[in-house]
């Protein structure tokens, strides 16, 4: 078989590229045509829900009408600005405290504590298997004491780190992984360079795109928490977003502050690829 | 605080210039610190507490609490939701994972359909719930006015494969991805037909790694909250929901640890499934590298 794959000239398949490759021409067409219908399909039922969500933050007071009015509410909507405001910092302290608790422990244990590694993947992935709602159960009498000392619902941070620790360790572990993290530190050591200089200036930015890829995913999933917010009686955007809905179900300001978050999310998706694209092409 | 912890023990080796005599786990404690805090200490208290009586004993009839019909009922809806959106978005989502396989690997619709995938399966909560409101709700559907939008399980099932489909697609997609072309030629050498091959040879080998991502995704339905809390919440159909139910109701408890003992049996059926996923995985990984 490797035989045949080096008579044609073709690269060692790496990723299953060659699905198609490997057949006849007819077939090949019927699977073209599974694929359009596929994509077409699965697309519009991602897209039809969101579309009718922006449609409807644009309705007027009559049906079918169009409005900005939904939109010009977000600002006015009493409550709703603040929340959206508190969501983006603890977003940001999130990032922050995730990137600095992991990216060092993570390049510590590669090149000095290899015996830790299982114990510690085991602990970082471990919050995917218990759900929010349990950790909320037990987090409460953690969260009672930490309101003895500061009553700011940015402390909300402490939780969302361990939420979003699998994520952030999943990408950073990739980014490690790419990299030839032992010879580098070997030869920046050899140089003269402390431990510290390793870590910052030597790998970390080495993995540059995998950090990016580390905030992205924490930075969305504070964006849409609201399991913990709302059973520790704090108000984020999401807990915002829900009072509403209880209090004037179908107001337009609902719809156009969740179009807004998404459409937040996208353009940070698309910066964030922009950027680590950019990267891998100079490489 | 655990900033300049980190920093510090980072750090610290630096400033001697040579082998650090201090043992190098030490570098991990900062870390250790925070997870043991916000992480184990919490679980540890739902555990403990479950086995706990009102009167502050120890028993492990509180447990009994699980045994109890209406408490039940909660675990059959739960069960019920996560079995119909995780098979329906384990099908579907396979059937898509296929689809971006089949294509251009450096292509654009692979691109866009991953980097989608990434942001819709965090994108459960609140906001989903709307965004279906706002397509196919009962009284305000832009598409079609679904009276069943509200009925248990299909109208919260609906919204569920939403994010369980793109979920399916960035677990699945490494093993079709897997799938070698040489294994597709040798069997169509043999005069293997694309059912045959697909019965003999691809689904077999594919059928681990489909079983334990429709596991992963029957616990990603068992935890979710937000969304169903959203869509419905004046009905608790769920686990999830009686447990905030539990927690807000302040008066008249006839059981202080209910929630606790809720949370218990999540855990309990969190953990059963997801070691079934991690050695589903194991024997996965055997063929598909």
């Amino acid at each position: 078989m490797a035989a045949i794959t080096a008579l044609t000239g073709e690269p060692e398949p790496t990723a299953g590229v060659a699905g198609p490759r490997g057949m006849q021409a007819g077939r090949r067409r019927r699977l073209n045509v599974f694929r359009y219908v596929v994509f077409t399909l699965f697309g519009l039922f991602f897209l039809l829900p969101l579309l009718a969500m922006a449609r409807f933050s644009l309705q007027g007071v009559k049906l079918g009408t169009w409005s900005l009015t939904a939109w010009r509410q977000i600002g006015s909507y009493p409550g709703l600005l603040s929340a959206v405001e508190l969501t983006l910092e603890l977003a940001i302290i999130t990032c922050v405290v995730v990137l600095v608790l992991l990216v060092p422990t993570m390049i510590w244990i590669k090149l000095r504590v290899q015996w830790i590694s299982r114990a510690f993947e085991f602990l970082c992935l471990l919050p995917l298997t218990i759900p929010a709602i349990v950790l909320v159960v037990g987090l409460a009498p953690v969260y009672n004491r930490i309101r003895h000392y500061n009553l700011s619902a940015l402390m909300l941070f402490w939780a969302y780190v361990i939420l979003a620790l699998p994520y952030a360790y999943r990408a950073l572990s990739a980014g490690l992984n790419a990299i030839d993290v032992k010879t580098m530190s070997e030869a920046a050591r050899s140089l003269g360079a402390s431990w510290f200089t390793v870590m910052f200036r030597v790998v970390a930015p080495n993995m540059r795109q995998a950090i990016l890829n580390a905030l992205l995913l924490s930075s969305a999933l504070v964006l849409g928490e609201f399991t913990i917010a709302s059973l520790l009686l704090y108000v984020n955007m999401q807990v915002a977003l829900y009072n509403i809905s209880r209090a004037t179900p179908n107001a337009g300001v609902l719809f156009s502050t969740s179009t807004a978050a998404l459409l937040f999310a996208f353009v940070l998706l698309l910066i964030l690829s922009y950027v680590g694209g950019r990267r891998r092409r100079r490489i | 605080m655990a900033v300049t912890a980190t920093t510090e023990t980072g750090a610290r080796p630096a400033r001697a210039g040579r082998r650090p005599s201090g043992p190098a786990w030490v570098g991990t404690v900062p870390f250790l610190g925070y997870v043991g805090v916000f992480l184990l200490f919490p679980t540890g208290i739902v555990l403990f507490n479950a086995f706990r009586n009102p009167a502050g004993g120890f028993e492990l009839s509180s447990l009994s609490t699980l045994g109890n019909s209406a408490v039940r009922g909660f675990f059959v809806g739960s069960i019920e939701l996560a079995a119909v959106s995780s098979v329906a978005g384990a099908v579907l989502g396979a059937i898509l994972a296929y689809a971006i396989v089949a294509g251009n690997p450096d292509g654009v619709v692979r691109r866009v359909y991953l980097a989608g995938s990434g942001v819709l399966a965090q994108f459960g909560g609140v906001t989903l719930a709307f965004a279906f409101l706002a397509a196919v709700g009962p009284t305000s559907g832009f598409l079609i006015h679904a009276g069943w939008f509200y009925d248990f399980p299909q109208g919260i099932s609906l919204i569920y494969v939403y994010f369980q489909i793109p979920l399916m697609v960035l677990v699945f997609l490494p093993a079709v991805d897997g799938l070698k072309v040489q294994w597709r030629e040798a069997s169509e050498n043999l005069g293997a037909s694309a059912w045959q091959y697909w019965r003999h040879v691809g689904g077999p080998l594919l059928a681990p790694a489909f079983t334990g991502a429709t596991l992963l995704l029957f616990a990603n339905a068992l935890s979710a909250y937000a969304t169903i809390q959203a869509w419905e919440n004046q009905i608790a159909y769920t686990v999830p929901q009686q447990i905030s139910t539990a927690i807000n109701s302040e008066v008249g408890l006839s059981n202080i640890n209910e929630a606790d003992v809720l949370a218990l049996g999540m855990v309990i059926m969190v953990v059963i499934i997801m070691t079934g996923y991690a050695l589903l995985q194991r024997r996965a990984a055997q063929w598909l590298r």
